[in-house]
């Protein structure tokens, strides 16, 4: 055993030292490799944090929600149709929800107008998100104006700026109280935007939704589950949008590895007849080429990823935040949570590391299968 | 120590161009003496030393090494000696790596590493711990008096200096048999001389020493013992000193 360590270790001695002869490639493929690592990784990281993200506030959101649909758009829901569903079996509680949107033409930005019913707000005040605040400019305190339907403004006093934490989904919102919500829109009498309906088992879920859908054809059940699902695709896509818009620059590299790693100079050649000619087996020479290759493509994954995650959780993915989170003039500021994808790191190793370290052992075997005495007539 | 009998080698058999580069040869070395092959460029002599160093094979005939105790033969008897010619290539390596030190024409040295690391090179694979094969290699260091030179990068060296480190490099795994091939071609007069008083010293300390050379510093030596002389593949005579 000890034997074998030792073996390993002057091998990888002695591949170390190689590396440092051929320092100016090397350090160019270091570096290039590095880059490419983190890029990737900071996007698997981003996603998934996003993801995860989503996930945890998507958590607290109701079990279903029904809209009514008319001519195929979200249309307001008559709140008898509450009481009709609460009698449905499985339905623990059903909650009008009161929302809608609302374009400030000063600001340029959209806001969402939320009545919370569970925690009232005072009338006249309203609690909103930290995007609201940055983009309107105010504190806790300051008077935020609104403009009515009807065209008359609506004087509000910010009563809480709510935690950066929950920014992703809370940048833009506005919660206020029932009274200013109608005094802005306007609706009709014994309606809600959509219905928040809770389920006691989550297994009966998709009946009721059918129960729902079957009692009211113009009605549309959306679950939570759909919601996640809408979430992780809509991330997903657009992370995917980023790899394809890498992916000439992901080629470009594995192009240059393939040419640097695989390609073996007159120098190396030479290298290898002489180790074979002084008693290193082709075991032994590929051994080498596997450390090498190993030090290069170890080294420089570990690098990238210890960038990405620094670029990701601290850095807040400042390369491609713009690409990935936001959709309007509120983009969110947060700082991610850090959430590693195992899998996906296991991948990214095996689609990077091993075919580099391949790339180097294959002409190094070739190189290393002829004969000893080779290097003795050169 | 070593036995031929009958060794040919062919290369490019079934081709237009083969050719016999060793022709039947039959010849025993000696242990702890110096031989020398002696013959004009094509003769083979380069050819016998990389059969009889098990760099290749032969393509017919036997080569006999007697005295040599062997990892994978150590059971048996050293003396009644083993057949190298058909062993498989973990095997030929092993023995190359105990039994020879190879000293080549131009050196061969490994450039962009220092005089140390050249040395110690052919005994990594062996799974020596570094510190004992660094302190061999610098008491041979001492020995061909490169102390001052073991950090230096071996392009720096001069040629006589380059010539010493490759001997050294041929002796770190203590081998019974030291074979150089043309190891004066690049010398001047001064440096082979210098060359073959260190290979009388290598006798001196029990080496059997093989050099394949046409030059006449190297078979006109006097610690040489055997003159094998070769044309055209095949032995055409044989004298021992007195």
């Amino acid at each position: 055993m000890r034997h074998i360590l030792s073996r390993h270790r002057n091998i990888l001695d002695f591949a170390l030292s190689s590396l440092l002869r051929r320092k100016a490639r090397n350090a160019a493929l270091f570096l290039v490799y590095t880059l490419v690592i983190a890029v990737v990784a900071s996007l698997i990281f981003f996603v998934h944090a996003l993801k995860r993200e989503a996930a945890l506030v998507l958590d607290a959101a109701p079990d279903m929600v029904v809209q009514r649909m008319l001519a195929g758009r979200h249309d307001l829901i008559p709140l008898q149709y509450a009481e009709k569903i609460r009698n449905i079996r499985g339905v623990s509680a059903v909650v009008p929800r009161r929302w809608g949107y609302y374009y400030d033409p000063v600001f340029k930005a959209n806001y969402t107008l939320l009545v919370a019913d569970d925690q009232p707000v005072t009338p006249g005040t309203i609690v909103i998100g930290s995007g609201v605040a940055r983009n309107q400019r105010i504190k806790q305190g300051d008077l935020m104006t609104l403009r009515s339907y009807q065209g008359v403004p609506l004087f509000l006093t910010v009563e809480t700026i709510l935690s950066p934490e929950s920014e992703l989904v809370s940048s833009d919102l506005v919660v206020m109280a029932a009274e200013d919500f109608q005094s802005m829109f306007q609706l009709p009498r014994g309606v809600a935007t959509d219905l928040a309906v809770s389920v006691a088992n989550p297994r009966e879920l998709v009946t009721v939704a059918n129960k729902i859908a079957a009692a009211f054809p113009d009605t549309r059940p959306i679950l939570k589950s759909e919601l996640l699902r809408t979430y992780d695709s809509l991330f997903d896509w657009r992370g995917g949008m980023i790899v394809v818009m890498l992916s000439v620059a992901v080629l470009a590299f594995i192009i240059f590895a393939w040419d640097k790693a695989s390609g073996l100079s007159a120098e190396e050649r030479k290298e290898i007849g002489i180790l074979k000619s002084i008693g290193w087996e082709t075991a032994d020479v590929l051994l080498l080429k596997f450390w090498e290759g190993s030090a290069i493509s170890l080294s420089a994954f570990l690098c990238g990823v210890i960038l990405a995650y620094l670029h990701v959780f601290f850095a807040s993915a400042a390369l491609f935040a713009h690409a990935l989170k936001g959709w309007a003039v509120l983009y969110p500021q947060f700082r991610l949570i850090p959430a590693i994808n195992l899998y996906q790191l296991a991948v990214l190793f095996t689609l990077t590391v091993l075919p580099y370290t391949a790339a180097t052992i294959v002409p190094a075997w070739l190189a290393a299968s002829v004969d000893p005495d080779a290097a003795m007539r050169s | 120590m070593i036995e031929l009998t009958n060794v040919t080698k062919r290369f490019n058999i079934g081709k237009n161009n083969q050719f016999t580069a060793v022709d039947q040869i039959s010849l025993k070395i000696a242990p702890a003496r110096v031989t020398v092959l002696k013959g004009p460029s094509g003769s083979g002599k380069t050819t016998l030393l990389a059969l009889i160093g098990c760099m290749s094979r032969p393509t017919s005939g036997r080569i006999i090494l007697k005295g040599v105790a062997t990892a994978f033969f150590g059971l048996a008897d050293p003396a009644a000696g083993f057949e190298v010619s058909s062993l498989p290539e973990r095997f030929t390596t092993e023995i190359r790596r105990t039994t020879f030190g190879f000293i080549f024409q131009q050196f061969h040295l490994i450039k962009g590493i220092s005089a140390l690391e050249n040395i110690m090179l052919p005994a990594y694979p062996c799974g020596e711990p570094q510190a004992i094969i660094r302190t061999r290699a610098q008491e041979l260091l001492k020995q061909f008096d490169l102390t001052r030179q073991a950090h230096a990068m071996v392009e720096w060296l001069s040629g006589g200096e380059q010539q010493r480190v490759a001997i050294a490099r041929a002796l770190i795994n203590n081998p019974l048999a030291i074979i150089a091939d043309e190891p004066t071609a690049h010398l001047d007069s001064r440096l082979s001389q210098e060359f073959m008083e260190r290979v009388a010293d290598l006798k001196e300390r029990g080496k059997t020493v093989l050099i394949a050379s046409h030059d006449p510093l190297v078979f006109e030596a006097p610690c040489i013992d055997t003159v094998v002389e070769m044309r055209d593949g095949r032995v055409i005579g044989q004298s021992e000193s007195p």
